[in-house]
């Protein structure tokens, strides 16, 4: 029968369109972020979780396990003790263990740190739910001088197959001590992958050594400018130390008695971490940032909450005479009060459906793009139940708010009488 | 012999902190009977209104209305008098912005199943509007569907009037609601307001300060003569 206490409110509304817009509008903002930064630390750490997968151990001299997945992993940080190949061969050898990559960093190039390692890499190293690296152009090294950079190197440097390419000994500037005598090509580019390897550039361990001949004091001897590539080639490249090893074993079950066996039996010191482990402890040094950053957002909901107070209040003064012809045509004191309550909601649950919505389109515009650009997958940010509890919360707290300028509106029309006096 | 519409006993009023405003011993409005009020600004009449309308609490005495003592009613069974006996026109903005024409006739037949069932008895709530928008000169169905606030005066002020007299309310007060339109309006809106308060059997509390309406209606009466607490 004609129009309910919710058409009402809802005619109400429309009647102040600009500024029922506005507060429906700063709703959907906050809501928006609030459900964004939810939705992105819950994406940000599936990607961590991602960074590594299908390596059971990651083997290196001891230090601390979160210091040893920085730098083997996460390339940040330095080492500060290496292995010997001695202790890596007597590593690859154990029979629980099915196959190793070594690692060996400490150069650079323009920022982007130096990897040598093995071509087992481009087979055992995994991440995400257990992808592969992929090449985008070109193949895996083969000549002692050939790189294979990670995609965002390529990309950010400009860089394509065939370019040549001096690595820095150290993580120093460029320039001061480059092994220029020794220039690499770039034979292969990676596919994005959202972790480190992206910014990472690969050679063989081989050429690691190579370049080394005539370092072996941490400067470059000038002594050793008379050594030909003909004859560096010549050389035995197996190196004397490698500075850590992905371990795949034969069987996860004994994960946790080989790690032992590895930390305690070696005859040399070794420390074995197990990266899902390692990554949840640096997670949890990481996770106060983002608890903060969720309150924080929470916060801005609760000032878009405040603005439907705003609007109602400062619309109250003007909506007197309105009151009284209703209280005149027979509305009871609820009837009022339920007409402002139901403004308060139908504000509060539109914009938050409208901050849902755009937070979507704003993934679904961002994705394609993080994800050809960065490499990173949004996992996890489609629509959930985190939406469907913040709408509900969002709606309820609008309408307890609603209460404030209710019972002010109803207070006024029963002193209002018949006549306003404006 | 029935019940007067309105029987107001020995009624005292005073805002709190101030001097008494109103003092009315005797004051009776006869079933269908239309009744000028006279009073300047200022004389309490508003106060009386609200009084008699059950919006005000707080009068001494006793007020009967449709003979029931709303004087001694809680404030929901006074809203519910209101709702399903009475009409009020105010002197202008009578109308809600965001309702159409026809939303605003009916909708005191949202407040009151008493008049909800009346109008439903005629057909239904929205041809009991254009039947009684019809009746006051408002037929145009363009004029209907237009937004209220693009109503002139003496539209806005028809449109109040049908919105009184749906559902046949017992009485309709009119605080003085021709004060905003020419002479010829106040009287074509005075005339038609007699005649459909007399064909739904209403009867009519006519408010003015304007003396010379007074022949327009069956009886006159002076606030200022019946209130001893005037002057």
């Amino acid at each position: 029968m004609g129009v309910s206490i919710f058409g009402l409110a809802w005619r109400s509304l429309m009647n102040r369109k600009v500024s029922a817009f506005l507060t429906i509008f700063a709703i959907a903002l906050s809501v928006a972020l609030f459900l964004g930064v939810e939705k992105a630390r819950n994406a940000a750490k599936s990607g961590f979780d991602n960074t590594i997968s299908g390596t059971e151990l990651i083997v290196g001299a001891p230090s601390g396990q979160i210091n040893l997945l920085l730098y083997s992993v996460f390339r940040l940080g330095n080492a500060t003790a290496e292995i010997s190949w001695g202790a890596y061969e007597e590593l690859n050898a154990r029979d629980d263990v099915a196959w190793t990559v070594p690692i060996s960093l400490g150069d650079s190039h323009r920022g982007y740190r130096v990897l040598g390692t093995n071509l087992g890499y481009f087979d055992h190293y995994k991440y995400g739910q257990g992808q592969s690296l992929l090449l985008a152009e070109g193949q895996e090294f083969d000549d002692l001088f050939d790189a294979v950079l990670g995609a965002d190197v390529a990309k950010s440097l400009g860089y394509e197959l065939d370019t040549p390419i001096v690595i820095t000994h150290g993580l120093g500037a460029r320039g001061f001590s480059d092994h220029d005598d020794r220039p690499f090509r770039v034979v292969g580019i990676l596919r994005p992958t959202g972790t480190p390897v992206d910014q990472t550039i690969h050679i063989s361990l081989e050429a690691m050594t190579a370049i080394h001949v005539g370092w072996e004091t941490g400067t470059r001897n000038p002594l050793a400018d008379g050594i030909t590539e003909e004859m560096v080639r010549s050389f035995d490249l197996t190196p004397k130390t490698v500075t850590a090893a992905f371990v795949g074993l034969k069987n996860r079950a004994t994960i946790l008695r080989t790690r032992r066996a590895i930390n305690t039996q070696m005859s040399q010191p070794l420390l074995a971490i197990i990266p899902g482990q390692a990554l949840a402890e640096l997670w949890q040094v990481m996770g106060t940032a983002e608890r903060v950053l969720l309150a924080i957002s929470a916060f801005v909901i609760a000032v878009g909450l405040v603005s439907i107070l705003t609007s109602i209040l400062t619309s109250l003064n003007e909506r007197r005479r309105e009151m009284s012809i209703l209280r005149a045509t027979g509305a009871r004191p609820l009837h009022i009060f339920t007409l402002l309550v139901a403004e308060a909601a139908v504000l509060g649950f539109i914009g938050a459906i409208l901050g849902a919505v755009l937070i979507q389109a704003i993934f679904a515009i961002a994705a394609p793009i993080l994800s050809a650009q960065y490499g990173v997958a949004l996992i996890g940010t489609g629509p959930g139940l985190v939406d469907l509890y913040t709408i509900g919360v969002v709606t309820i707290a609008a309408f307890i708010l609603g209460i404030w300028p209710a019972l002010t509106a109803l207070r006024r029309s029963l002193a209002d009488g018949l006549t306003v006096k404006l | 012999m029935t019940a007067p519409t309105v029987r107001l006993t020995d009624l005292r009023f005073a805002w709190p902190g101030q001097a008494p405003l109103l003092a009315i011993d005797r004051f009776e409005l006869a079933q269908k009977e239309r009744l000028f009020l006279r009073g300047p600004s200022g004389s309490g009449k508003s106060t009386l209104l609200g009084l008699i309308a059950g919006v005000l609490d707080g009068g001494q005495g006793e007020i009967r209305v449709m003979d029931e003592d709303i004087g001694q009613m809680s404030g929901s069974g006074r809203d519910q008098v209101r709702a399903d006996h009475l009409g009020v026109i105010f002197q202008m903005f009578n109308l809600v912005p965001y309702l159409s024409v026809v939303q605003n006739v009916i909708l005191p037949c949202r407040f009151s199943k008493r008049r909800l069932r009346q109008v439903q008895e005629n057909g239904g709530a929205e041809v009991e509007a254009k039947r009684l928008l019809e009746r006051i000169g408002l037929d145009d169905e363009a004029l209907q569907a237009r937004n209220v606030t693009e109503l002139s005066v003496g539209q806005q002020q028809r449109v109040a009037a049908a919105r009184a007299l749906i559902g046949g309310p017992s009485l309709v007060i009119a605080d003085e609601p021709t004060s905003a339109l020419d002479s010829d309006a106040r009287d074509r809106f005075i005339e038609l307001l007699s005649e459909e308060a007399s064909q739904t059997g209403a009867a009519l509390l006519f408010v003015s300060h304007d003396s010379s309406l007074a022949p327009l209606f069956d009886r006159a009466v002076d606030l200022a003569e019946i209130n001893g607490a005037a002057g």
